[in-house]
Protein backbone atom coordinates (compact mmCIF):
# COMPACT_ATOMS: atom_id res chain seq x y z
CA UNK A 1 0.00 0.00 0.00
CA UNK A 2 3.14 1.96 0.62
CA UNK A 3 4.14 1.94 -2.77
CA UNK A 4 0.53 2.90 -4.10
CA UNK A 5 0.27 6.16 -1.58
CA UNK A 6 4.02 7.33 -2.88
CA UNK A 7 2.88 6.93 -6.42
CA UNK A 8 -0.49 8.55 -5.97
CA UNK A 9 1.15 11.32 -4.31
CA UNK A 10 3.64 12.37 -6.77
CA UNK A 11 0.70 13.10 -8.78
CA UNK A 12 -1.28 15.05 -6.29
CA UNK A 13 0.99 15.64 -2.64
CA UNK A 14 -1.69 18.14 -1.58
CA UNK A 15 -4.88 15.15 -1.30
CA UNK A 16 -4.48 12.83 1.73
CA UNK A 17 -5.01 9.41 -0.20
CA UNK A 18 -5.75 7.54 2.73
CA UNK A 19 -8.84 9.45 3.33
CA UNK A 20 -10.53 10.61 0.24
CA UNK A 21 -12.97 8.12 -1.49
CA UNK A 22 -14.44 10.32 -4.00
CA UNK A 23 -11.44 10.27 -6.17
CA UNK A 24 -12.90 9.95 -9.35
CA UNK A 25 -16.59 11.58 -8.68
CA UNK A 26 -15.07 14.77 -6.73
CA UNK A 27 -12.46 15.50 -10.07
CA UNK A 28 -9.52 15.50 -8.74
CA UNK A 29 -8.14 12.42 -10.75
CA UNK A 30 -8.25 12.72 -14.53
CA UNK A 31 -7.15 11.02 -17.51
CA UNK A 32 -3.90 12.28 -17.58
CA UNK A 33 -3.35 10.86 -13.68
CA UNK A 34 -5.20 7.40 -14.65
CA UNK A 35 -2.69 7.00 -17.60
CA UNK A 36 0.18 7.57 -15.38
CA UNK A 37 -1.13 5.18 -12.55
CA UNK A 38 -1.97 2.55 -15.06
CA UNK A 39 1.72 2.80 -16.13
CA UNK A 40 3.12 3.17 -12.68
CA UNK A 41 1.23 0.03 -11.08
CA UNK A 42 3.14 -2.11 -13.92
CA UNK A 43 6.32 -0.69 -13.11
CA UNK A 44 6.13 -1.10 -9.02
CA UNK A 45 4.06 -4.00 -9.18
CA UNK A 46 4.81 -5.93 -12.78
CA UNK A 47 1.01 -5.99 -13.31
CA UNK A 48 -1.11 -4.20 -15.95
CA UNK A 49 -4.60 -3.48 -15.15
CA UNK A 50 -7.07 -5.24 -17.84
CA UNK A 51 -9.15 -2.55 -19.61
CA UNK A 52 -12.35 -4.14 -17.69
CA UNK A 53 -11.12 -3.34 -14.51
CA UNK A 54 -10.20 0.75 -15.52
CA UNK A 55 -13.91 1.74 -13.90
CA UNK A 56 -14.47 4.64 -11.84
CA UNK A 57 -15.26 2.41 -8.86
CA UNK A 58 -11.82 0.38 -8.48
CA UNK A 59 -10.03 4.42 -8.96
CA UNK A 60 -12.41 6.10 -6.85
CA UNK A 61 -9.93 5.65 -3.37
CA UNK A 62 -6.36 4.16 -3.04
CA UNK A 63 -8.16 1.77 -0.70
CA UNK A 64 -10.08 0.17 -3.79
CA UNK A 65 -7.07 1.23 -6.46
CA UNK A 66 -5.00 -1.34 -3.61
CA UNK A 67 -7.56 -3.76 -2.93
CA UNK A 68 -7.82 -3.96 -7.16
CA UNK A 69 -3.81 -4.70 -7.08
CA UNK A 70 -4.30 -7.44 -4.78
CA UNK A 71 -7.16 -9.17 -6.58
CA UNK A 72 -5.25 -9.06 -9.63
CA UNK A 73 -1.40 -9.92 -8.05
CA UNK B 1 -12.88 30.37 -52.42
CA UNK B 2 -12.03 33.25 -49.99
CA UNK B 3 -13.84 32.39 -46.69
CA UNK B 4 -14.17 29.35 -44.55
CA UNK B 5 -18.50 30.51 -44.00
CA UNK B 6 -18.56 29.21 -47.77
CA UNK B 7 -18.11 25.69 -45.98
CA UNK B 8 -21.22 26.19 -43.68
CA UNK B 9 -23.27 27.70 -46.41
CA UNK B 10 -23.06 24.75 -48.42
CA UNK B 11 -23.53 22.34 -45.94
CA UNK B 12 -26.52 24.30 -43.99
CA UNK B 13 -28.36 24.50 -47.67
CA UNK B 14 -27.45 20.86 -48.49
CA UNK B 15 -28.02 18.94 -45.67
CA UNK B 16 -30.35 21.44 -43.04
CA UNK B 17 -30.93 19.16 -40.78
CA UNK B 18 -28.08 16.74 -40.83
CA UNK B 19 -26.35 16.70 -37.15
CA UNK B 20 -23.41 18.76 -37.46
CA UNK B 21 -21.96 18.65 -33.69
CA UNK B 22 -23.04 16.72 -31.01
CA UNK B 23 -21.18 15.70 -27.35
CA UNK B 24 -23.61 12.70 -27.64
CA UNK B 25 -26.70 14.42 -25.58
CA UNK B 26 -26.42 18.00 -27.35
CA UNK B 27 -26.06 18.85 -30.55
CA UNK B 28 -27.10 21.16 -33.40
CA UNK B 29 -27.31 20.74 -36.75
CA UNK B 30 -26.48 22.57 -39.85
CA UNK B 31 -29.09 24.82 -40.02
CA UNK B 32 -28.73 25.13 -36.24
CA UNK B 33 -25.42 26.33 -36.56
CA UNK B 34 -25.88 28.45 -39.60
CA UNK B 35 -28.82 30.40 -37.69
CA UNK B 36 -26.91 30.54 -34.08
CA UNK B 37 -23.53 32.24 -36.14
CA UNK B 38 -25.18 34.57 -38.15
CA UNK B 39 -27.74 35.72 -35.40
CA UNK B 40 -24.13 36.47 -33.23
CA UNK B 41 -22.56 38.06 -36.24
CA UNK B 42 -25.60 40.27 -36.58
CA UNK B 43 -25.64 41.18 -32.85
CA UNK B 44 -21.35 41.94 -33.51
CA UNK B 45 -21.95 43.89 -36.51
CA UNK B 46 -24.28 46.37 -34.67
CA UNK B 47 -22.25 46.93 -31.79
CA UNK B 48 -19.99 47.84 -34.36
CA UNK B 49 -16.97 45.19 -34.09
CA UNK B 50 -15.44 44.97 -37.24
CA UNK B 51 -12.07 43.09 -37.85
CA UNK B 52 -10.93 42.25 -34.46
CA UNK B 53 -10.18 39.35 -32.73
CA UNK B 54 -13.18 37.99 -30.58
CA UNK B 55 -12.51 36.16 -27.24
CA UNK B 56 -15.26 32.98 -26.99
CA UNK B 57 -14.72 32.45 -23.42
CA UNK B 58 -16.49 28.96 -23.29
CA UNK B 59 -16.30 25.43 -22.59
CA UNK B 60 -15.58 22.69 -25.35
CA UNK B 61 -19.33 22.41 -26.65
CA UNK B 62 -21.62 22.74 -30.16
CA UNK B 63 -22.77 25.86 -28.93
CA UNK B 64 -18.91 27.43 -28.78
CA UNK B 65 -18.17 26.27 -32.32
CA UNK B 66 -21.04 28.52 -33.17
CA UNK B 67 -19.99 31.20 -31.44
CA UNK B 68 -16.49 31.03 -33.49
CA UNK B 69 -18.89 31.43 -36.56
CA UNK B 70 -20.63 33.84 -35.20
CA UNK B 71 -17.42 35.99 -34.88
CA UNK B 72 -16.22 35.29 -38.47
CA UNK B 73 -20.23 35.93 -39.46
CA UNK B 74 -19.18 39.52 -38.29
CA UNK B 75 -16.15 39.51 -40.02
CA UNK B 76 -14.19 38.97 -36.92
CA UNK B 77 -11.58 36.25 -35.79
CA UNK B 78 -12.50 33.97 -33.06
CA UNK B 79 -9.98 33.42 -30.34
CA UNK B 80 -10.71 30.30 -28.19
CA UNK B 81 -10.39 30.49 -24.64
CA UNK B 82 -11.65 27.46 -22.39
CA UNK B 83 -11.98 27.44 -18.33
CA UNK B 84 -9.50 24.67 -18.22
CA UNK B 85 -7.22 26.26 -19.69
CA UNK B 86 -6.11 27.93 -16.06
CA UNK B 87 -6.13 30.98 -14.88
CA UNK B 88 -2.02 31.99 -15.29
CA UNK B 89 -2.45 31.00 -19.22
CA UNK B 90 -6.04 32.73 -19.60
CA UNK B 91 -4.48 36.30 -17.96
CA UNK B 92 -1.34 35.88 -19.94
CA UNK B 93 -3.69 35.68 -22.90
CA UNK B 94 -5.55 38.69 -22.30
CA UNK B 95 -2.20 40.50 -21.61
CA UNK B 96 -1.27 39.27 -25.28
CA UNK B 97 -4.32 40.07 -26.59
CA UNK B 98 -5.92 42.81 -24.91
CA UNK B 99 -9.28 42.02 -26.62
CA UNK B 100 -11.84 44.23 -26.69
CA UNK B 101 -14.66 41.75 -27.19
CA UNK B 102 -15.46 38.65 -25.04
CA UNK B 103 -18.46 36.06 -25.62
CA UNK B 104 -19.18 34.22 -22.69
CA UNK B 105 -21.80 31.57 -21.28
CA UNK B 106 -23.43 31.43 -17.67
CA UNK B 107 -20.56 28.87 -16.56
CA UNK B 108 -17.75 31.29 -17.72
CA UNK B 109 -19.18 34.45 -16.52
CA UNK B 110 -17.84 34.72 -12.72
CA UNK B 111 -14.16 33.47 -14.36
CA UNK B 112 -15.04 36.58 -16.14
CA UNK B 113 -15.96 38.79 -13.85
CA UNK B 114 -12.65 37.95 -11.82
CA UNK B 115 -10.20 38.87 -14.45
CA UNK B 116 -8.89 42.60 -15.00
CA UNK B 117 -11.09 42.59 -18.07
CA UNK B 118 -13.11 46.18 -19.08
CA UNK B 119 -14.29 45.52 -22.91
CA UNK B 120 -17.67 44.82 -23.92
CA UNK B 121 -18.59 41.86 -22.68
CA UNK B 122 -21.59 39.44 -24.34
CA UNK B 123 -23.57 36.40 -23.19
CA UNK B 124 -24.05 33.86 -25.64
CA UNK B 125 -27.67 33.02 -24.86
CA UNK B 126 -28.52 36.37 -25.20
CA UNK B 127 -26.76 37.41 -28.67
CA UNK B 128 -28.71 33.86 -30.48
CA UNK B 129 -31.55 36.08 -29.96
CA UNK B 130 -30.72 38.22 -31.92
CA UNK B 131 -33.07 38.71 -35.22
CA UNK B 132 -30.27 38.44 -38.25
CA UNK B 133 -29.96 41.22 -40.80
CA UNK B 134 -28.98 39.55 -43.87
CA UNK B 135 -28.16 42.09 -45.68
CA UNK B 136 -25.56 43.25 -43.70
CA UNK B 137 -23.96 39.81 -42.96
CA UNK B 138 -23.95 40.06 -46.87
CA UNK B 139 -22.14 42.91 -47.30
CA UNK B 140 -19.07 41.60 -44.55
CA UNK B 141 -18.78 38.95 -46.87
CA UNK B 142 -18.95 40.69 -49.51
CA UNK B 143 -15.70 42.88 -48.52
CA UNK B 144 -13.71 39.74 -47.04
CA UNK B 145 -10.38 38.83 -48.52
CA UNK B 146 -8.95 35.48 -47.77
CA UNK B 147 -5.94 36.65 -46.04
CA UNK B 148 -8.26 38.08 -43.60
CA UNK B 149 -7.29 37.09 -39.99
CA UNK B 150 -9.41 33.99 -38.88
CA UNK B 151 -8.42 32.66 -35.34
CA UNK B 152 -5.88 33.01 -33.04
CA UNK B 153 -4.35 29.94 -30.66
CA UNK B 154 -2.54 30.12 -27.65
CA UNK B 155 0.67 27.89 -27.40
CA UNK B 156 3.04 27.62 -25.10
CA UNK B 157 5.79 30.30 -25.00
CA UNK B 158 9.35 29.92 -23.78
CA UNK B 159 9.63 33.04 -21.37
CA UNK B 160 6.56 31.90 -19.68
CA UNK B 161 3.95 34.11 -21.74
CA UNK B 162 1.80 32.43 -24.16
CA UNK B 163 2.13 33.04 -27.77
CA UNK B 164 -0.91 33.75 -30.17
CA UNK B 165 -0.47 31.98 -33.50
CA UNK B 166 -3.03 33.95 -35.97
CA UNK B 167 -4.23 32.19 -39.10
CA UNK B 168 -5.94 33.54 -41.78
CA UNK B 169 -8.78 31.90 -44.23
CA UNK B 170 -6.49 31.36 -47.01
CA UNK B 171 -3.98 28.93 -44.59
CA UNK B 172 -7.08 26.80 -43.01
CA UNK B 173 -8.59 26.55 -46.56
CA UNK B 174 -5.59 25.36 -48.05
CA UNK B 175 -5.05 23.11 -44.87
CA UNK B 176 -8.69 21.55 -44.98
CA UNK B 177 -8.45 20.92 -48.85
CA UNK B 178 -5.13 18.80 -48.68
CA UNK B 179 -5.38 16.74 -45.56
CA UNK B 180 -9.33 15.74 -46.52
CA UNK B 181 -7.45 14.76 -49.87
CA UNK B 182 -5.08 12.52 -47.95
CA UNK B 183 -7.41 11.15 -45.32
CA UNK B 184 -10.79 10.29 -47.86
CA UNK B 185 -13.58 12.22 -45.80
CA UNK B 186 -16.61 12.36 -46.94
CA UNK B 187 -20.60 13.01 -46.06
CA UNK B 188 -20.82 9.62 -44.24
CA UNK B 189 -17.59 10.47 -41.91
CA UNK B 190 -18.31 10.46 -38.42
CA UNK B 191 -15.33 11.80 -36.57
CA UNK B 192 -14.54 11.17 -33.19
CA UNK B 193 -12.91 14.39 -32.08
CA UNK B 194 -11.01 14.36 -28.58
CA UNK B 195 -8.57 17.64 -28.64
CA UNK B 196 -9.63 20.48 -27.09
CA UNK B 197 -10.98 23.07 -29.50
CA UNK B 198 -8.64 25.94 -28.07
CA UNK B 199 -5.45 24.34 -30.05
CA UNK B 200 -5.27 24.04 -33.69
CA UNK B 201 -5.52 20.12 -33.59
CA UNK B 202 -9.66 20.36 -33.52
CA UNK B 203 -9.64 21.99 -37.23
CA UNK B 204 -9.46 18.50 -38.19
CA UNK B 205 -12.51 17.65 -37.39
CA UNK B 206 -14.26 21.38 -37.08
CA UNK B 207 -13.87 22.32 -41.15
CA UNK B 208 -14.51 18.70 -43.09
CA UNK B 209 -17.65 18.57 -41.37
CA UNK B 210 -18.77 21.58 -42.64
CA UNK B 211 -16.71 20.79 -46.07
CA UNK B 212 -18.55 17.25 -46.27
CA UNK B 213 -21.92 17.75 -44.67
CA UNK B 214 -20.14 15.14 -42.43
CA UNK B 215 -20.58 14.85 -38.55
CA UNK B 216 -18.62 15.73 -35.36
CA UNK B 217 -19.00 13.68 -31.87
CA UNK B 218 -16.89 16.05 -29.07
CA UNK B 219 -16.28 12.99 -27.00
CA UNK B 220 -16.77 14.04 -23.23
CA UNK B 221 -12.71 13.84 -21.45
CA UNK B 222 -13.90 11.67 -18.91
CA UNK B 223 -14.49 9.28 -21.20
CA UNK B 224 -10.91 8.81 -21.66
CA UNK B 225 -10.14 7.33 -18.49
CA UNK B 226 -12.07 4.79 -18.94
CA UNK B 227 -11.62 2.45 -21.95
CA UNK B 228 -14.13 -0.03 -22.25
CA UNK B 229 -16.88 3.36 -22.27
CA UNK B 230 -14.83 5.13 -24.72
CA UNK B 231 -15.10 2.13 -27.01
CA UNK B 232 -18.91 2.20 -26.02
CA UNK B 233 -19.18 5.63 -27.41
CA UNK B 234 -17.50 5.12 -30.10
CA UNK B 235 -19.45 2.60 -30.96
CA UNK B 236 -22.27 3.93 -30.00
CA UNK B 237 -22.30 6.77 -32.48
CA UNK B 238 -20.64 4.63 -35.44
CA UNK B 239 -17.97 6.99 -35.18
CA UNK B 240 -15.55 5.99 -37.77
CA UNK B 241 -12.44 8.41 -38.11
CA UNK B 242 -10.99 9.88 -35.51
CA UNK B 243 -7.65 12.19 -35.15
CA UNK B 244 -6.53 11.75 -32.17
CA UNK B 245 -2.61 12.20 -29.75
CA UNK B 246 -1.05 9.10 -29.37
CA UNK B 247 -1.07 9.25 -25.84
CA UNK B 248 -5.27 9.25 -26.18
CA UNK B 249 -4.84 5.92 -28.63
CA UNK B 250 -2.73 4.28 -26.02
CA UNK B 251 -5.30 4.30 -23.70
CA UNK B 252 -7.04 1.83 -25.61
CA UNK B 253 -4.43 -0.43 -26.99
CA UNK B 254 -1.89 -0.09 -23.52
CA UNK B 255 -4.55 -1.14 -21.47
CA UNK B 256 -5.34 -4.22 -23.49
CA UNK B 257 -8.89 -2.59 -24.19
CA UNK B 258 -8.46 -3.51 -27.56
CA UNK B 259 -8.19 -7.48 -27.38
CA UNK B 260 -11.41 -7.95 -25.57
CA UNK B 261 -13.52 -4.97 -27.47
CA UNK B 262 -14.30 -4.72 -31.21
CA UNK B 263 -14.70 -1.06 -32.92
CA UNK B 264 -17.51 -1.79 -34.93
CA UNK B 265 -17.26 1.22 -37.42
CA UNK B 266 -13.38 2.61 -37.33
CA UNK B 267 -11.86 3.21 -40.12
CA UNK B 268 -9.25 6.26 -40.09
CA UNK B 269 -6.98 6.24 -37.64
CA UNK B 270 -4.90 9.61 -37.70
CA UNK B 271 -2.35 10.59 -35.46
CA UNK B 272 0.21 12.86 -34.58
CA UNK B 273 2.16 15.01 -32.43
CA UNK B 274 3.79 12.98 -30.59
CA UNK B 275 5.54 9.66 -31.43
CA UNK B 276 3.84 6.39 -31.73
CA UNK B 277 5.38 3.98 -29.60
CA UNK B 278 5.70 0.94 -32.69
CA UNK B 279 4.50 -1.51 -29.91
CA UNK B 280 1.30 0.58 -29.53
CA UNK B 281 1.14 1.34 -33.50
CA UNK B 282 1.02 -2.55 -33.73
CA UNK B 283 -1.91 -3.55 -31.36
CA UNK B 284 -4.07 -1.00 -33.18
CA UNK B 285 -3.24 -2.66 -36.33
CA UNK B 286 -3.79 -5.81 -35.15
CA UNK B 287 -7.36 -5.02 -33.92
CA UNK B 288 -8.28 -2.50 -36.22
CA UNK B 289 -6.46 -4.73 -40.03
CA UNK B 290 -8.65 -2.92 -42.97
CA UNK B 291 -8.48 0.86 -41.54
CA UNK B 292 -5.75 2.99 -42.35
CA UNK B 293 -3.04 4.67 -40.30
CA UNK B 294 -1.86 7.65 -41.08
CA UNK B 295 0.84 10.00 -38.92
CA UNK B 296 0.18 13.77 -39.17
CA UNK B 297 3.15 16.36 -38.35
CA UNK B 298 3.04 19.96 -37.88
CA UNK B 299 3.54 23.12 -36.37
CA UNK B 300 0.98 25.17 -35.19
CA UNK B 301 2.35 28.20 -37.22
CA UNK B 302 1.81 26.36 -40.33
CA UNK B 303 -1.90 25.99 -39.37
CA UNK B 304 -2.02 22.33 -38.67
CA UNK B 305 -0.39 19.70 -40.28
CA UNK B 306 2.06 19.74 -42.94
CA UNK B 307 3.33 16.20 -43.24
CA UNK B 308 1.59 12.70 -43.70
CA UNK B 309 2.64 9.62 -43.64
CA UNK B 310 0.45 6.32 -44.13
CA UNK B 311 1.45 3.26 -42.46
CA UNK B 312 1.58 0.07 -44.76
CA UNK B 313 4.52 -1.54 -43.11
CA UNK B 314 6.11 -3.25 -40.16
CA UNK B 315 9.01 -0.83 -38.89
CA UNK B 316 12.42 -2.11 -37.86
CA UNK B 317 13.17 -2.22 -34.17
CA UNK B 318 13.74 1.71 -33.16
CA UNK B 319 12.72 2.85 -36.26
CA UNK B 320 10.55 5.83 -35.86
CA UNK B 321 7.45 6.00 -38.00
CA UNK B 322 8.05 8.35 -40.90
CA UNK B 323 6.51 11.48 -41.22
CA UNK B 324 6.69 11.26 -44.62
CA UNK B 325 5.76 13.50 -47.09
CA UNK B 326 4.51 17.27 -47.29
CA UNK B 327 0.56 18.04 -48.05
CA UNK B 328 -0.03 19.18 -50.99
CA UNK B 329 0.75 23.03 -52.21
CA UNK B 330 3.34 22.95 -49.22
CA UNK B 331 6.96 22.15 -49.47
CA UNK B 332 9.27 21.07 -46.91
CA UNK B 333 13.18 21.63 -47.08
CA UNK B 334 16.09 20.57 -44.52
CA UNK B 335 18.33 23.39 -43.85
CA UNK B 336 21.63 23.06 -42.30
CA UNK B 337 23.44 25.42 -39.98
CA UNK B 338 24.87 27.41 -43.00
CA UNK B 339 21.20 27.65 -44.29
CA UNK B 340 22.05 25.22 -47.19
CA UNK B 341 19.57 22.33 -47.79
CA UNK B 342 21.15 19.36 -46.21
CA UNK B 343 22.46 16.17 -48.18
CA UNK B 344 20.39 13.04 -48.07
CA UNK B 345 20.78 11.15 -45.05
CA UNK B 346 22.04 13.89 -42.82
CA UNK B 347 19.91 16.26 -40.63
CA UNK B 348 18.47 19.38 -40.93
CA UNK B 349 16.09 21.65 -39.78
CA UNK B 350 12.36 21.38 -41.11
CA UNK B 351 11.51 24.37 -42.86
CA UNK B 352 8.06 24.81 -44.56
CA UNK B 353 6.33 27.02 -47.04
CA UNK B 354 3.21 27.34 -48.92
CA UNK B 355 0.15 28.99 -48.42
CA UNK B 356 -0.59 26.91 -44.86
CA UNK B 357 2.05 29.37 -43.50
CA UNK B 358 -0.12 31.62 -40.34
CA UNK B 359 0.36 35.22 -40.41
CA UNK B 360 2.53 34.80 -37.21
CA UNK B 361 2.57 35.62 -33.88
CA UNK B 362 -0.46 38.09 -32.58
CA UNK B 363 1.08 41.39 -31.00
CA UNK B 364 4.56 40.04 -31.44
CA UNK B 365 6.45 41.23 -34.56
CA UNK B 366 9.93 40.38 -33.30
CA UNK B 367 9.28 37.11 -32.67
CA UNK B 368 7.22 36.66 -35.88
CA UNK B 369 10.15 37.64 -37.70
CA UNK B 370 12.72 35.48 -35.90
CA UNK B 371 10.89 31.82 -37.40
CA UNK B 372 8.90 33.45 -40.47
CA UNK B 373 12.06 34.62 -42.58
CA UNK B 374 12.54 35.07 -45.99
CA UNK B 375 13.65 31.71 -47.80
CA UNK B 376 17.43 32.02 -47.57
CA UNK B 377 18.31 30.12 -50.50
CA UNK B 378 15.84 32.95 -52.20
CA UNK B 379 17.40 36.39 -53.08
CA UNK B 380 15.36 37.31 -55.67
CA UNK B 381 12.19 38.02 -54.64
CA UNK B 382 10.13 37.70 -51.23
CA UNK B 383 9.36 33.95 -49.99
CA UNK B 384 8.89 33.42 -46.38
CA UNK B 385 9.63 29.68 -44.84
CA UNK B 386 8.73 28.78 -41.41
CA UNK B 387 11.44 27.55 -39.06
CA UNK B 388 10.17 25.49 -37.01
CA UNK B 389 12.91 24.06 -34.87
CA UNK B 390 12.35 20.92 -35.21
CA UNK B 391 15.13 18.27 -36.58
CA UNK B 392 14.24 15.76 -39.29
CA UNK B 393 16.08 13.84 -42.23
CA UNK B 394 15.00 11.57 -44.97
CA UNK B 395 15.00 8.04 -44.64
CA UNK B 396 16.87 5.40 -47.39
CA UNK B 397 13.39 5.53 -48.80
CA UNK B 398 13.03 9.04 -49.46
CA UNK B 399 10.88 9.53 -46.24
CA UNK B 400 11.07 12.60 -43.91
CA UNK B 401 11.96 11.40 -40.66
CA UNK B 402 11.52 13.34 -37.81
CA UNK B 403 13.92 13.39 -35.43
CA UNK B 404 14.66 15.63 -32.38
CA UNK B 405 13.82 19.41 -31.10
CA UNK B 406 16.49 22.12 -31.40
CA UNK B 407 15.68 23.39 -28.39
CA UNK B 408 13.89 22.94 -25.18
CA UNK B 409 10.12 22.83 -26.37
CA UNK B 410 8.74 18.83 -25.81
CA UNK B 411 5.48 16.95 -26.64
CA UNK B 412 3.81 15.59 -23.45
CA UNK B 413 0.52 14.15 -24.16
CA UNK B 414 0.15 15.60 -27.41
CA UNK B 415 0.88 19.17 -26.05
CA UNK B 416 3.36 21.01 -26.99
CA UNK B 417 5.03 22.78 -23.71
CA UNK B 418 8.35 24.78 -23.49
CA UNK B 419 10.05 23.41 -20.64
CA UNK B 420 11.40 27.37 -19.93
CA UNK B 421 7.18 28.67 -19.30
CA UNK B 422 6.69 25.73 -16.57
CA UNK B 423 10.41 26.67 -15.08
CA UNK B 424 9.20 30.43 -15.06
CA UNK B 425 5.77 29.79 -13.57
CA UNK B 426 7.26 27.67 -10.58
CA UNK B 427 10.42 30.43 -10.08
CA UNK B 428 7.15 32.84 -9.45
CA UNK B 429 6.48 30.86 -6.28
CA UNK B 430 7.85 32.73 -3.34
CA UNK B 431 10.09 29.69 -1.87
CA UNK B 432 11.18 28.61 -5.00
CA UNK B 433 14.95 29.49 -5.89
CA UNK B 434 15.33 27.88 -8.71
CA UNK B 435 13.20 25.66 -10.56
CA UNK B 436 14.47 23.08 -13.70
CA UNK B 437 11.87 21.29 -15.63
CA UNK B 438 13.17 17.51 -17.66
CA UNK B 439 11.40 15.48 -19.44
CA UNK B 440 11.58 11.50 -19.57
CA UNK B 441 10.88 10.74 -23.02
CA UNK B 442 10.81 6.80 -21.74
CA UNK B 443 7.92 7.06 -19.82
CA UNK B 444 6.63 10.57 -20.75
CA UNK B 445 7.17 12.22 -17.47
CA UNK B 446 7.16 15.82 -16.90
CA UNK B 447 9.53 16.05 -13.74
CA UNK B 448 10.02 19.06 -12.21
CA UNK B 449 13.26 20.12 -9.82
CA UNK B 450 13.13 22.40 -7.32
CA UNK B 451 15.83 24.24 -4.66
CA UNK B 452 14.45 26.66 -1.74
CA UNK B 453 12.05 26.34 0.84
CA UNK B 454 9.07 25.83 -0.31
CA UNK B 455 7.78 22.04 -0.68
CA UNK B 456 7.09 19.63 -3.29
CA UNK B 457 3.23 19.86 -2.47
CA UNK B 458 3.16 23.59 -2.34
CA UNK B 459 4.80 23.85 -5.50
CA UNK B 460 2.27 21.14 -6.98
CA UNK B 461 -1.09 22.95 -5.92
CA UNK B 462 0.68 26.42 -7.07
CA UNK B 463 1.03 25.20 -10.28
CA UNK B 464 -2.47 23.00 -10.96
CA UNK B 465 -3.59 26.82 -10.32
CA UNK B 466 -1.16 28.75 -12.59
CA UNK B 467 -0.72 26.10 -15.49
CA UNK B 468 -2.84 24.38 -17.94
CA UNK B 469 -3.63 20.43 -16.99
CA UNK B 470 -1.27 19.41 -19.96
CA UNK B 471 1.21 21.36 -18.36
CA UNK B 472 1.05 19.76 -14.76
CA UNK B 473 4.73 17.76 -13.57
CA UNK B 474 4.24 14.72 -13.06
CA UNK B 475 6.36 14.79 -9.88
CA UNK B 476 8.11 17.65 -8.19
CA UNK B 477 11.69 16.86 -6.45
CA UNK B 478 12.78 19.16 -3.93
CA UNK B 479 16.84 19.56 -4.11
CA UNK B 480 19.24 20.67 -2.02
CA UNK B 481 22.17 21.68 -4.65
CA UNK B 482 21.48 21.29 -8.76
CA UNK B 483 24.28 19.18 -10.12
CA UNK B 484 26.10 21.61 -12.62
CA UNK B 485 28.01 20.52 -16.46
CA UNK B 486 31.65 21.18 -16.58
CA UNK B 487 30.33 24.58 -17.75
CA UNK B 488 28.53 25.32 -14.96
CA UNK B 489 25.11 25.10 -16.35
CA UNK B 490 22.81 22.90 -14.84
CA UNK B 491 23.52 19.28 -16.03
CA UNK B 492 19.56 18.26 -16.95
CA UNK B 493 20.98 14.71 -17.99
CA UNK B 494 22.10 14.33 -14.52
CA UNK B 495 18.77 15.54 -13.43
CA UNK B 496 16.82 12.87 -15.41
CA UNK B 497 19.08 10.34 -14.10
CA UNK B 498 17.96 11.39 -10.39
CA UNK B 499 14.80 11.45 -11.47
CA UNK B 500 14.81 7.35 -13.01
CA UNK B 501 17.03 6.30 -9.79
CA UNK B 502 14.39 7.12 -7.39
Amino acid sequence: MEKLLSILSDLHPEIDFSSHSALIDEGVLDSFDIVTIIADVDDAYGLSIPAAEIVPENFNSALALFSLIRRLS
Amino acid sequence: MINVLEYLDDAAKSLPNKLAYSDGKHGLTFFQVQMLSRAIGTFLMRMGHKRIPVVILMERSSNTIAAFWGAVCAGCAYVPVDPEMARNRIEGVFESLKPAVVIYEEKTSLLLSTLDYHGAAYNFTVMTQTEIDDKALAGIRQSAIDTDLLYIVYTSGSTGKPKGVAASHRSVIDYIESLSDVLGFSQDTVFGNQTPLYVDACLKELYPTLKFGATTYLIPKELFMFPVRLIEYLNTHRINTICWVVSALTILSGTGALENNTLDHLRTVAFGSEVFPQAQLALWRKALPKARFINLYGPTECTGMSCWYEVKRDFAPGEPVPIGQPFRNTRVMLLNGDSQVTKPGLEGEICIAGASLTLGYYNDEEKTASVFTQNPLNKSYRELIYRSGDIGMLNDSGELVFCSRRDLQIKHMGHRIELGELESAAAALAGVVRAVCVYDTEKNKLVLFISGTATAAQTMVYLKEHLPRYMHPNAVIPLKEFPLTMNGKIDRTELLSIYKGR
